[in-house]
C-alpha cells in the first residue's frame, strides 16, 4: 500500500453524519488527506465516483433496513480493509433503544402512517453481519484518532489506539473526579478513552460516547451508582445511551438484578 | 404509457446529508411528476425520548444531525425551559447566542464552500476546486475551524458539546478564556467579507419565485433562539401557535414528514428567509457589504441563498465580537429551577432554518411525549415546487447539465437529510 497512493471509500448508514464529518472538520489536514488519498467514494463530499475495489472503506452509521443489510455485503466485497467509525456504526447508536422496545409502536408513534415505512426491528453494528477489521469508537469519533488510523493505514502499521479508560484521561487532566468529590455518576471508569474526559472536565458524568473499554467492571460501577442514591431503572437508563447495546453495556440489567 | 419513454437514471447526488432520491417527469415542457424523496433511514427519536429524562434531552436530540447539534440542543433547552417555567438571562443567554454563532459559521462554511460553491464552478468536490481555487478554500476552511473552535471552547468538541444543559451550562467561559478567542474572531470576520465577495461574483441562473419566507423575528436581534415565528405573507405567531398554523403530512414516497403552512402551502425556511425578513438586524459591516454587493432584499432567487448563507456568517462574528466584548462571567454556570410536570415549546434558528420542539413532562422529569420538526422536512415540499417550475425550462439543456442544476437547485436549501445512508438516485423520465 505505501507505494500507491491508497483508495478510499466512505460509507454511511443510519447515524447523524458526525463521523464522516470529523474529517471534514480536520481543517488543517483536509487538503492533504486529499493529496495522500485517492478519495474514490465519498458522496458527502464528492460528486466523482470511482468504482471499487478500495483500499479502505470507512462505514459510518448502524444497519436499520433491509437494504443496508444486503448493501453492507456489497462494501465488503469492494474494500480491502473495512473500518467501523463511531458509536453507530461499532455498538448500533442511539437509535438502537428501539431493540428493547417495539419497533411497530415506534413507527406508529412517529409517523402517521406506518405502512409507508421499511426497517428491521433492530439496529446493529457493522459487525454483526459482516467481518469488521478496525473499529473506531466514539459519539462522534475523535478526529485526530481518525487521522491516526488514516495514517497507520497509509504506513502498514498497527494504529495507536487508547485501551485504557476515561479515569486516566481524567487524572492526567488533573480534574478532580466528579464521582468522588461531588457523588456525580460517572461511566468513566468502564469507557474507553478517547474524548479526553471531556464530561468530567465540564462538571458533569461521563456518558460513555465512547462505548466499553476492554475488560470493564459494569456490575462494579453499576453497584457504586446504586449506593451513590440513583435506582435501579436510571442505572440502566445510565448504560443504554450512545453505546448502550454493545455487548458490555447491554447485559447491565441482569447484573443489577443479580 | 403510450408512445416513446426516454428514460435517464444518474446515479447519485452527492454532497448534501443522508439518503434520498428525486424523480422527475415530464413530456415536453408539461411536468406530470416531481418527487424529492427522503429515504433516510427512521432512527425514531420522538418515540425513544419517551421515558429518559429530561435532562439527557439535549444530549441525545444532539444526536439527531452531527452538522447542527448545537440547534437541537438550544431547541431541546428552550422547550424543556418553557415547560419548567425557566428564563434564562443575562449573560447564560448571551452565552448561547455565541454558541450558535460558532455553529452557524461552521455549517454555512462548510456548505457555502465545500459542498455548494463548486456546483457553480463545475467541480466534482472542493478538494478540486481547491487546485484552482486555492485560497477560497483555505479562507473558507480557516472560517470554519474558527466556527468549530467556538463550539470546542464552549462545549469541549464541535460535534455533539456537552456543556449544554436546561438552564443554562454545566460550566461556563472565564472572561479571559472569551478575550483569548477575539483575534481569531477578528481574523475570521475580514476572511469572512472577502468569502462572502467572492461568492456574489459567481453566475447565479435565473430563476426567481413568490416564496413565503419564515422565520423567527426578534424585536431587537437578528434571530437564534427567540422570537415570533413570521413570514412576508402576514403570518406572526407566538412559538405556542406553531402546530395550530404548520402541519405535517406523511407522504407515501418519503421518509421526512412534509409541512405547509395551514390552508397556504409551501414555504421556505432557512438562511435566505431569515435574510429577507430580519436584514434591518443585521450589523454594519454585514450590511454595508451587502450593500457594495448589490445584493437587496427581498430576493427571491433561491441560488442566491448562499449569499444570504455567507452574509451570516460574517454577522455571525460580529455577533461573536460584540458578545466577547460585554461578556461578564455569571455568577452560576445555570439558574435554579423545579422539575415539575409541563408542556413545552421551542423554536430556534438551525443553520439550514427554524427547528421546532414540543415535550410534556412527567413530575419526575420523564419525558411523555416528543415532537420534533427539523428544517428540511420544512423546506422538503418548497423543494418540489422549484423543481416543478424550473423543469420546463431546464429540461432543455443537455442531460448532464440538467441534472446538475436540479441537484445544485436542492442543494440551495443545504437540505439535511442526515440519518440513512449515502446516495441520491437521481431518474429522469422524459416522454
Amino acid at each position: 500500500m505505501a507505494k500507491k497512493t491508497p483508495r478510499i471509500a466512505v460509507y454511511k448508514f443510519a447515524s447523524c453524519d458526525g463521523c464522516q464529518l470529523s474529517i471534514l472538520d480536520l481543517e488543517d489536514e483536509l487538503l492533504e488527506v486529499g493529496q495522500r488519498f485517492d478519495i474514490a467514494y465519498f458522496m458527502e463530499v464528492t460528486k466523482a465516483v470511482k468504482k471499487g475495489p478500495y483500499d479502505v472503506g470507512l462505514v459510518e452509521g448502524s444497519i436499520t433496513t433491509p437494504h443496508d443489510v444486503e448493501l453492507i455485503k456489497t462494501i465488503r466485497k469492494e474494500c480491502k480493509k473495512l473500518v467501523t467509525i463511531g458509536a453507530c456504526a461499532t455498538a448500533g447508536g442511539i437509535q438502537a433503544l428501539r431493540n428493547w422496545a417495539s419497533v411497530e409502536e415506534f413507527s406508529k408513534y412517529v409517523y402517521a402512517k406506518p405502512e409507508y415505512i421499511q426497517t428491521l426491528e433492530k439496529s446493529s453494528p457493522i459487525s454483526e453481519y459482516v467481518q469488521v477489521d478496525l473499529e473506531l469508537k466514539g459519539c462522534p469519533v475523535n478526529k485526530y484518532q481518525l487521522l491516526e488510523v488514516l495514517s497507520a493505514l497509509i504506513a502498514g502499521r498497527k494504529p495507536n489506539l487508547p485501551t485504557y479508560s476515561v479515569c486516566m484521561e481524567c487524572k492526567m487532566k488533573g480534574n478532580v473526579c466528579v464521582a468522588v468529590a461531588k457523588g456525580i455518576p460517572c461511566l468513566g471508569p468502564v469507557v474507553q478513552a478517547g474524548c479526553g474526559a471531556l464530561c468530567p472536565s465540564y462538571a458533569r458524568g461521563c456518558y460513555g460516547c465512547f462505548g466499553p473499554m476492554e475488560s470493564p467492571n459494569v456490575k462494579s460501577i453499576a453497584k457504586k451508582f446504586i449506593e451513590l442514591g440513583m435506582d435501579k431503572k436510571d442505572v440502566i437508563l445510565k448504560f443504554r445511551g450512545f453505546t448502550g447495546w454493545s455487548k458490555e453495556f447491554r447485559e447491565v440489567n441482569g447484573l443489577i438484578e443479580g | 404509457m403510450k408512445g416513446k419513454v426516454k428514460a435517464v437514471k444518474v446515479d447519485y447526488l452527492a454532497r448534501v446529508e443522508g439518503e434520498g432520491s428525486l424523480y422527475i417527469k415530464v413530456k415536453g415542457s408539461e411536468v406530470l411528476d416531481v418527487k424529492f424523496k427522503i429515504f433516510e433511514a427512521p432512527r425514531f427519536f420522538e418515540a425513544f425520548l419517551r421515558g429518559r429524562k429530561y435532562h439527557e434531552v439535549p444530549d441525545i436530540t444532539a444526536r439527531i444531525c452531527g452538522i447542527c447539534p448545537v440547534a437541537y440542543q438550544m431547541s431541546s433547552v428552550h422547550a424543556l425551559e418553557d415547560a419548567f417555567g425557566v428564563k434564562v438571562d443575562g449573560p447564560l443567554r448571551e452565552l448561547r447566542r455565541f454558541f450558535y454563532c460558532g455553529e452557524w459559521i461552521e455549517s454555512h462554511a462548510l456548505h457555502a464552500f465545500l459542498l455548494h460553491a463548486p456546483d457553480f464552478l463545475g467541480y466534482d468536490d472542493a478538494i478540486k476546486m481547491a487546485k484552482r481555487y486555492p485560497d477560497v478554500v483555505k479562507k473558507a476552511l480557516t472560517v470554519k475551524k474558527i466556527g468549530n473552535d467556538i463550539m470546542a471552547r464552549l462545549g469541549g468538541r464541535e460535534i455533539h458539546p456537552v456543556s449544554v444543559c436546561v438552564g443554562g451550562f454545566y460550566k461556563v467561559p472565564t472572561k479571559r478564556q472569551m478575550e483569548a478567542m477575539k483575534e481569531d474572531l477578528k481574523k475570521g470576520m475580514d476572511l469572512s467579507v472577502e468569502l462572502l465577495k467572492w461568492v456574489a461574483d459567481l453566475k447565479f441562473p435565473d430563476f426567481e419565485q413568490e416564496y413565503e419566507f419564515v422565520s423567527l423575528r426578534h424585536p431587537n436581534e437578528y434571530p437564534f433562539n427567540e422570537g415570533r415565528i413570521v413570514s412576508n405573507k402576514g403570518l406572526d405567531i407566538a412559538i405556542s401557535e406553531y402546530e395550530d398554523n404548520f402541519v405535517e403530512e406523511h407522504v407515501p414516497y418519503t421518509n421526512a414528514l412534509h409541512s405547509y403552512i395551514k390552508g397556504r402551502g409551501s414555504y421556505m425556511v432557512g438562511p435566505l428567509a431569515r435574510i429577507n425578513l430580519n436584514y434591518d438586524k443585521l450589523w454594519d459591516l454585514t450590511k454595508d457589504t451587502l450593500k457594495s454587493i448589490g445584493f437587496k432584499v427581498p430576493c427571491n432567487n433561491p441560488f442566491k441563498s448562499i449569499i444570504a448563507r455567507c452574509a451570516e456568517i460574517t454577522y455571525s462574528f460580529e455577533e461573536a465580537l460584540r458578545i466577547v466584548d460585554e461578556y461578564r462571567e455569571p455568577s452560576a454556570p445555570m439558574v435554579d429551577y423545579e422539575v415539575k410536570a409541563g408542556k413545552g415549546c421551542g423554536c430556534t434558528e438551525a443553520p439550514r432554518g427554524s427547528l421546532y420542539h414540543r415535550y410534556e413532562v412527567a413530575a419526575d422529569g420523564a419525558i411523555l411525549s416528543a415532537k420534533i420538526v427539523p428544517p428540511t422536512s420544512q423546506n422538503q415540499k418548497r423543494i418540489e415546487d422549484d423543481l416543478r417550475a424550473m423543469a420546463p425550462s431546464v429540461m432543455k439543456l443537455p442531460h448532464d447539465k440538467a441534472v446538475w442544476r436540479f441537484e445544485q437547485a436542492i442543494r440551495n436549501y443545504d437540505p439535511c437529510l442526515s440519518c440513512a445512508t449515502h446516495f441520491l438516485r437521481l431518474e429522469i423520465e422524459r416522454s
